[in-house]
């Protein structure tokens, strides 16, 4: 319970993610957070999704910021299946909305 | 165009110092002196009052990083900014190592043009991604990857120097 809140928080403006579509070329969208970052996947253009896909950036963010190692392997997972275009950007999106529902089962239910 | 002066007014002699100055800097008073058949006492109280009023800022070495066998790239970086955050952006920039140069200038939209170094590309990204991106009020970046060198030199004070489009040529 404690991981999936910690997992969900909100990070500090040095630890978002920012999404960029080559080598230091910022788009000017960034994500403080899982749920954040699940919103930006649909308006990110996919060829800096895959920018960041085929370097290891998501996963990285995902598991030394987030501290979800579980979800780094699943983005892995779409690295490994060499995933481009729109069906990248679903297939990401998919697996972080998964991922968002199951660590909000695991909060606790405001009264 | 008119070159606006500092405070102090330069004369000729003024400006033939910082011409040979600049063409070497590492030149004695004595080596100015007899080049421009001056006193070297003159020259060292010259370049003094040049000191003193901040028009010799500095005097530098120019290392040629390829022989000096240090693998390195340079980047421009042109960032748009929130123009309530452009001042400060341009400080805490001016504040990296790595960055050399850094610039604010006026277009469609305020622009941060900075010169950075950086040991490769996955260096030049991580810092842009992680030190500059995330600086209040940073909206976009463009990055270009400097390829090749045509010419990099200071402002020539030379006496011959305008601002017209004009090349030398042998005639």
């Amino acid at each position: 319970m404690e991981s999936a809140s910690r997992i969900l928080r909100k990070v500090l403006r040095e630890e978002s993610f920012y999404f960029f579509s080559s080598i230091g070329n910022y788009v000017g969208k960034s994500a403080a957070s899982l749920e954040e970052f699940l919103e930006k996947i649909k308006e990110i253009n996919s060829r800096s999704l895959e920018f960041h896909l085929y370097r290891g950036d998501f996963e990285k963010w995902v598991d030394e910021v987030l501290g979800d190692a579980g979800l780094a392997e699943r983005i892995k997972e779409l690295r490994n299946r060499k995933l481009v275009g729109n069906h990248l950007q679903d297939q990401l999106y998919l697996t972080i909305l998964k991922r968002c529902n199951e660590l909000k089962k695991g909060l606790p239910q405001s009264v | 165009m008119k070159i606006k002066r500092q405070a102090i007014s330069l004369d000729d002699l003024d400006w033939k110092i910082l011409q040979a100055l600049q063409e070497n800097a590492k030149q004695t008073y004595s080596e100015t002196g007899r080049l421009l058949n001056v006193a070297h006492s003159t020259v060292y109280e010259r370049i003094k009052k040049m000191e003193e009023h901040g028009i010799i800022k500095k005097y530098t070495t120019v290392v040629n990083l390829e022989k000096a066998g240090m693998k390195h790239i340079t980047a421009v970086m042109s960032i748009i900014t929130d123009p309530k955050e452009s001042e400060n952006v341009a400080e805490k920039l001016s504040e990296f190592n790595n960055v050399l140069e850094v610039y604010t200038s006026l277009s469609e939209e305020l622009l941060i043009i900075a010169k950075v170094v950086a040991e490769d590309q996955g260096e030049l990204h991580s810092f842009i991604a992680h030190s500059v991106a995330p600086l209040q009020g940073v909206l976009r970046i463009r990055t270009s990857i400097i390829t090749k060198k045509h010419k990099e030199e200071g402002f020539p004070v030379g006496s011959n120097f305008n601002f017209s489009n004009d090349v030398d040529t042998d005639k």
